[in-house]
């Protein structure tokens, strides 16, 4: 049984989170991701769950990350200059490997920029914005019925990875109704399950590790006592600053995600199957793109759109695969150019990379985007 | 039960010793917490332990518990989702004054505020010590810090005071010289229904008392000794014989502010239908 609706992006998420098992969020109030914690105060404490307006967006982030270790599945929902400030927190969730989700409708900055306009200017924020070397996962939905797949998703792969993820929106998705069919009930939506220890508490090392080099999170209170801490740490959770521990540390975190690209990395291709040229969009800025094509092949162009569906990690090897089989590849994005230079990176000159950044608070029409792809691809 | 016995009972095995300096107050606040668990014989599956960053909060990988050293200034609010998730534990969180009053300053106050039940022992040696003796908001007027090498010019917290005045229903003081006065107060402010904040001074020789010829740390408990009175004691004074003057025991107790978590149960109830 499923029901039809009307929803918001924003409200897609709720949908999703609620799905996904949720019971915990912390957030702050910010343009354009407002909606999603507005949602939850109301809809968590009918199903026995906890809302938390905190004080600011880094102690948002620490709530979550608190709840995490208690063993929830944990939400916080931001917007840029709210993403900054919890980036000292989403590092501490890297080293330590906690399990979260933070979603980010981006709007135009830096700073206060243009809190109700649409942008894609985070997506180099999502990869690198918090300090050292780390790895997660970011996932960018380009439709309302795919921000509800995505937050289902995200859980999937924060509780398997013991990673946060963070859900990349955009003020178009976020703020876009559009139709959604879910299902009546979310009994029957399977649910991402934490790996627990297989030993007893007395032999437990917080942080060992099987050939998955994920390590077992039991609940704090569940009689397994561990220490968890951002320094860098041993399989024992403790702080060890040698060289070795900190290769170690560090190969593991990175291995973890990087042995399993072909499980996290999803790009979704329209009509690429005869393609000579492409075009490579995500998220809101993908939404001309699809038209744009259609349009383009009705000119007799044959062109297909790449979009990325998990933005990073980096979707290398379907990118390389690409430039043996293209002419030209046209990037478009709402931003002064982010994306692109991962693209440039990958395909290293063996196909043209032409870039349409639009950063002017709108989105680009479908004519504009045909417009830009006649240009590059002439 | 004996300090061995409650050494092999609550603390990690080979995660001794500890890495404080010869003559650091922090042991003793440390012990003080335990002697309190111990004394309530608090479960230790049902305790969760969670401090910042800086000397103090290096105490959380010590000791048996569900322990988390978090980020600095951040130990507050990751305590605040622990709490909040899981009501049933027991929430104990280490902090020293720049931990707590600088950086996570804003936290204290909003966790004072809801009246979220937890302990916060908050070890004031006036100084950042990890870095090597930089200024805190704690940190007297004119005392000298490595940032402050004239003296600071800043006024300093009263951070019992601030406390209070933000919310916080048990609010007490102690001090390194006042051990045992010092554990009942942690044992009173973990029985505490809602939030206490347990201001325990304690000496840093190295990074404080060096620099400004306190001496060392026989000196700086001395110095506690003598400047330290008992609330009611205290409260006699003159405001002129108060200066320079602390007082120490319970300084504030309000029993009849709901906690955050009872009343978030409730809300759960209500938004669920019942009454």
């Amino acid at each position: 049984m499923s029901k039809i609706l009307l929803l918001q992006g924003n409200q897609a998420v709720v949908e999703g989170a609620i799905a996904a098992g949720v019971r915990f969020f912390g957030g702050y109030p910010i343009t354009p991701s407002t909606e999603v914690a507005e949602a939850l105060a109301e809809k968590l404490p009918r199903l026995g769950g906890k809302f938390i307006q905190m004080e600011d967006e880094i102690a948002s982030m620490g709530a979550i990350i608190g709840a995490a270790l208690a063993g929830k599945k944990v939400m916080t929902a931001t917007s840029g200059p709210g993403f900054s400030l919890k980036q000292e927190l989403i590092g501490y969730a890297c080293a330590a490997e906690i399990p979260l989700v933070i979603v980010n409708v981006q709007r135009v900055g830096p700073s206060t920029g243009q809190p109700t306009s649409p942008s894609q200017g985070d997506v180099m924020q999502a990869r690198w914005g918090t300090h050292g070397d780390h790895w997660l996962i970011a996932l960018t939905p380009a439709s309302v019925p795919e921000c509800f797949d995505l937050t289902l998703r995200a859980y999937a792969l924060s509780e398997k990875y013991r990673t946060p993820v963070i859900l990349l929106m955009d003020e178009i998705i976020g703020h876009m109704r559009e139709k959604i069919e879910l299902p009546e009930s979310y009994d029957e939506i399977p649910q991402a399950e934490r790996k627990q220890p297989d030993c007893s508490p007395e032999d437990f090392l917080a942080y060992a590790t099987d050939d998955s080099l994920v390590p077992a999170m039991p609940a704090f209170g569940s009689g397994y006592r561990y220490h968890v801490t951002g320094l860098i740490h041993d399989e024992t959770g403790f702080p060890k600053g040698t060289p070795a521990a900190t290769l170690a540390a560090t190969n593991r975190q990175y291995n973890k995600i990087h042995n399993n690209l072909d499980d996290i990395v999803e790009v979704d291709y329209y009509q690429m199957t005869d393609a000579e040229y492409a075009i490579v969009a995500y998220g809101g800025a993908a939404r001309a793109a699809y038209d744009a094509v259609d349009c383009a092949r009705a000119e007799g162009i044959k062109v297909g759109l790449v979009r990325p569906i998990t933005i990073w990690p980096f979707a290398e090897k379907q990118m390389q695969n690409l430039a043996s089989k293209l002419k030209h590849i046209l990037v478009h994005e709402l931003n002064c150019g982010q994306y692109v230079l991962e693209v440039e990176r990958a395909v290293a000159g063996k196909v043209p990379v032409t870039l349409f950044a639009k950063y002017d608070n709108e989105p680009a029409t479908p004519s504009e985007v045909l417009a830009e792809m006649k240009k590059a691809f002439k | 039960m004996s300090m061995e016995e409650m050494i092999d009972k609550y603390f990690r095995p080979g995660r001794l010793p500890h890495i404080w300096c010869p003559g650091c107050g922090n042991g003793i606040v440390t012990g003080c917490i335990v002697k309190a668990i111990a004394k309530l014989n608090l479960e230790k599956n049902d305790v969760a332990v969670i401090s910042g960053i800086g000397c103090s909060s290096r105490a959380s990988g010590y000791l048996d518990f569900n322990t988390v050293h978090s980020a600095h200034g951040r130990a507050i609010p990751i305590a605040t989702g622990v709490k909040l998730a899981e009501p049933k534990l027991n929430v104990i969180v280490v902090t020293g004054d720049g931990d707590a009053t600088a950086i996570g300053g804003n936290h204290l106050i909003h966790a004072a505020r809801r009246n979220i039940d937890m302990t916060v022992v908050l070890y004031n040696n006036n100084i950042y010590g990890m870095t090597g003796g930089q200024y805190s908001p704690l940190t007297p007027e004119h005392a000298k810090a490595t940032t402050a090498p004239y003296g600071t010019v800043e006024r300093s917290f009263d951070i019992a005071e601030l406390a209070k005045a933000a919310g916080a229903t048990f609010v007490a003081r102690g001090t390194t010289f006042h051990a045992p006065l010092l554990a009942d107060l942690i044992t009173k402010g973990i029985e505490h229904k809602g939030f206490s904040l347990i201001e325990a001074i304690t000496g840093c020789p190295i990074s404080f008392g060096r620099q400004n010829k306190i001496g060392g740390p026989a000196e700086m408990i001395q110095w506690q000794r003598d400047h330290a009175l008992p609330l009611a004691a205290f409260d006699k004074l003159s405001a002129e014989q108060k200066s320079g003057k602390f007082p120490i025991g319970i300084l504030y107790q309000n029993n009849d502010c709901k906690e955050y978590t009872e009343a978030y149960d409730e809300l759960i109830v209500a938004a669920q239908g019942g009454k």
